[in-house]
């Protein structure tokens, strides 16, 4: 076994020969049976945790203010939004990229680590790619939202042979966004049913009751595990990722080309897609990190998620954070650097305006507070990342919002300038979708397997030991 | 294990597929022709009026030109609606006591409108203007249909903006002698396609297609 394991391109390398430096993937003294029953087991228990209820209570309530937003929303039109000229774009847009971002790492995880062998995504993949449905189907709801009626808007969206004979603006980043968006949410949604096909059989397998064997045995799509159910498995999973893959990197170049595209300081610069990107990736990190680590502490999967997990994303976020804070260093010194006017006044407004105290906090989380992660006893520390990942979370929420309204309330004409405030629609709107996004992963958790089983397997040291080398 | 599913679960789930595909096509499709149709332009649709008053007998019958109700056509953005009076220049000597006509002369006499229900009628976010339409050759029944022959006004066309970009973008099929404006079941004396582009040049037609040309 031991040799096996030290095989020096093998991913689980570490675990013998530096077990404690570098912790393994997954906890010793597991097996094909132990990690099924555990997995399994959170999704066919008859027994919700009543830590379940209470927490699933909370993001409902969340949700339904969202619902009660969008309820207005539509009665009364937008005007309940704080946004106005010159702020035309506030809440709405920030929180799109904000969601948009999220999402990212899911993509990441599940594609790019799958194509460059990285067994560690194994344990996380799926509440990723979860992750990333939901944090897309939230980002969605802004931009149709702030239509006011989106009914309507769906001619401005979506090129169709309509009555009018209108087509979008092709030559707008709006519309590449629309399509950005709708390939990314549909690749990723597929993608996640993909991975969950063989695992959904095995929940149809071993479900007890016949109304649940019966629901999973529709979505396994009659998976019975033949060579060939696999081959063709792998080849769609490949498939699926290659194609994923340019997405990790074209979705948030196309939502940071809404505002590269414009001819407004602070947003017209060619930084803006690889910074976009980083901040994606990071931001998206931090949101595994922010639903990694209680669900391992709850759930009591420690053994699956490990200090590997957590010490890796953890540096991921450290370099993608770097990447985002020479974004900001960038962002300045080209300010100076092009003696524009305007370009120099947007900078030392962010710095010394009204919103400089918003600024100077994004500063202090995306480029100062992740200097922390260089150390090892921080990366030990769950709790203490828990904490920072939530730091990270609204560190990244306040850069959009930085870009977006200090670029907007200050420009070219001081007669126009004004003070954006957000309405309490504004933070209902944004903290409903944040109630959505927890719902809909609370009852991911509950009734679909959270992390790929079959996949799991695959890296238990039962199946090492029959020689399979790829 | 027993098995969850009967045989016949394979054909469902194959044709799940395909009927899924088609349905949801189908609806969409559904919603874009239901779009188009003449229960949502109204099209074709007689609209009760306060008088049942027939264009068939007046224009076709009589021969009355559209200008002698209609007598802003020419240099107003609205065509006009007939005053009482207009009605009342015939029938205070012929049908002057029908009962039919009673609506008319109770409106006379009271010296209070008929309130016509509007047919033919725009959205308001539409700038329309009749008179630019006559100047350049653009005949009643192009828009209007064969009035002559519509006991009750209808809505000949859907009014939808495709059909108002069809003669924008191509006028040349539909321009007409300017002789020709008012006359009803026109017939080219020669092929449009020689005579169109004649008038589009002689009447200097350059229809716009911006947005703001109708949205104002």
């Amino acid at each position: 076994m031991a040799e096996a394991l030290d095989h020096p391109h093998d991913p689980l390398a570490g675990m013998s020969t530096d077990g404690l430096r570098t912790p393994a993937v997954i906890a010793p003294g597991h097996d094909f049976n132990s990690v099924t029953d555990k997995i399994a087991g959170i999704v066919l228990t008859k027994r919700t945790p009543i830590g379940w209820f209470f927490g699933f209570a909370i993001a409902f309530a969340f949700l339904l203010l969202l619902n009660l937003t969008i309820g207005k929303l539509l009665l009364e039109g937008i005007g309940i939004w704080g946004n106005n000229v010159p702020v035309g774009w506030a809440f709405d847009i920030i929180n799109f990229v904000w969601w948009i971002g999220i999402g990212h790492a899911g993509t990441l995880i599940s594609a790019i680590l799958l194509l460059f062998r990285q067994q560690w995504r194994t344990s996380i993949n799926r509440f990723a790619e979860a992750m990333t449905l939901f944090a897309v189907a939230c980002a969605a709801m802004f931009p149709l939202l702030h239509t006011g009626r989106p009914w309507l808007a769906i001619y401005w969206l979506f090129p169709y042979p309509n009555s009018m004979t209108l087509w979008p603006q092709f030559r707008s980043p709006l519309i590449w966004d629309v399509f950005a968006v709708s390939t990314y949410g549909t690749v990723s949604l597929l993608f996640w049913f993909t991975g969950l096909v063989p695992d959904l059989a095995t929940l149809r397998d071993r479900a007890e009751s016949p109304v649940a064997r019966k629901i999973f045995g529709v979505f396994a799509l009659g998976w019975r595990g033949s060579a060939r159910h696999w081959h063709r498995y792998e080849m769609a999973y490949l498939l699926l990722a290659g194609i994923s893959t340019p997405l990790v990197l074209s979705v948030h170049t196309i939502v940071s080309f809404d505002f590269a595209v414009s001819v407004l300081p602070g947003w017209h610069a060619t930084i803006f897609p690889p910074y976009f990107v980083a901040g994606a990736i990071y931001s998206g990190f931090a949101m595994v990190m922010t639903l990694a680590v209680p669900l391992r502490k709850f759930y009591h999967l420690e053994d699956f998620i490990t200090m590997r997990h957590i010490h890796n994303m953890t540096k991921v976020m450290l370099v993608t954070g770097m990447i985002v804070a020479y974004g900001y260093v960038n962002e300045a010194f080209f300010a100076w650097y092009s003696a524009n006017p305007y370009e120099g006044y947007m900078m030392l407004n962010r710095m010394t305006g009204p919103y400089a105290v918003f600024y100077w906090s994004l500063i202090l989380i995306n480029a100062l507070m992740i200097q922390l992660f260089w150390f090892r006893r921080v990366r030990d520390n769950v709790a203490l990342l828990f904490v920072l990942s939530l730091f990270v979370n609204v560190g990244m929420w306040l850069e959009r919002f930085i870009i977006i309204v200090t670029s907007l309330h200050r420009d070219f004409l001081p007669s126009s300038w004004d003070i954006y405030t957000p309405t309490r629609w504004d933070f209902a709107m944004f903290t409903g979708t944040i109630g959505l996004f927890l719902s809909l992963f609370f009852l991911f958790i509950r009734f679909l397997p959270a992390l790929a089983m079959f996949e799991m397997r695959t890296i238990v040291p039962e199946a090492k030991l029959q020689g399979d080398h790829h | 294990m027993p098995q969850i599913f009967n045989r016949s679960a394979n054909v469902l789930s194959k044709v799940s597929i395909v009927g899924g595909l088609l349905l949801v096509g189908g609806l969409l499709g559904l919603v874009m022709l239901l779009g188009r149709s003449s229960y949502v332009t109204r099209a074709n649709e007689f609209i009760e009026q306060p008088i049942q008053f027939s264009h068939l007998h007046h224009v076709g019958d009589d021969g009355i030109d559209c200008r002698y109700c209609h007598t802003s056509v020419e240099t107003s953005t609205f065509a006009g609606i007939p005053p009482t009076k207009t009605c009342m220049n015939c029938h205070s000597q012929i049908w002057a006591n029908s009962p039919f006509l009673e609506p008319v002369r109770a409106s006379f006499r009271d010296d209070k409108p008929l309130r016509w229900i509007r047919v033919h009628d725009l959205p308001d976010f539409v700038y329309f203007n009749h008179s630019i339409h006559v100047k350049k050759g653009m005949g009643c029944e192009s828009c209007h249909g064969r009035v002559d022959q519509m006991p009750l006004i209808e809505q000949a066309n859907s009014l939808q903006m495709d059909w108002c970009l069809n003669c924008h973008r191509n006028p040349e099929q539909f321009v007409r002698p300017r002789s020709e404006i008012f006359t009803m079941g026109y017939r080219p004396a020669v092929s449009q396609a020689v005579l169109g582009p004649q008038l589009v040049k002689e009447y200097q037609i350059q229809p716009s297609t911006t947005c703001s040309t109708c949205h104002r």
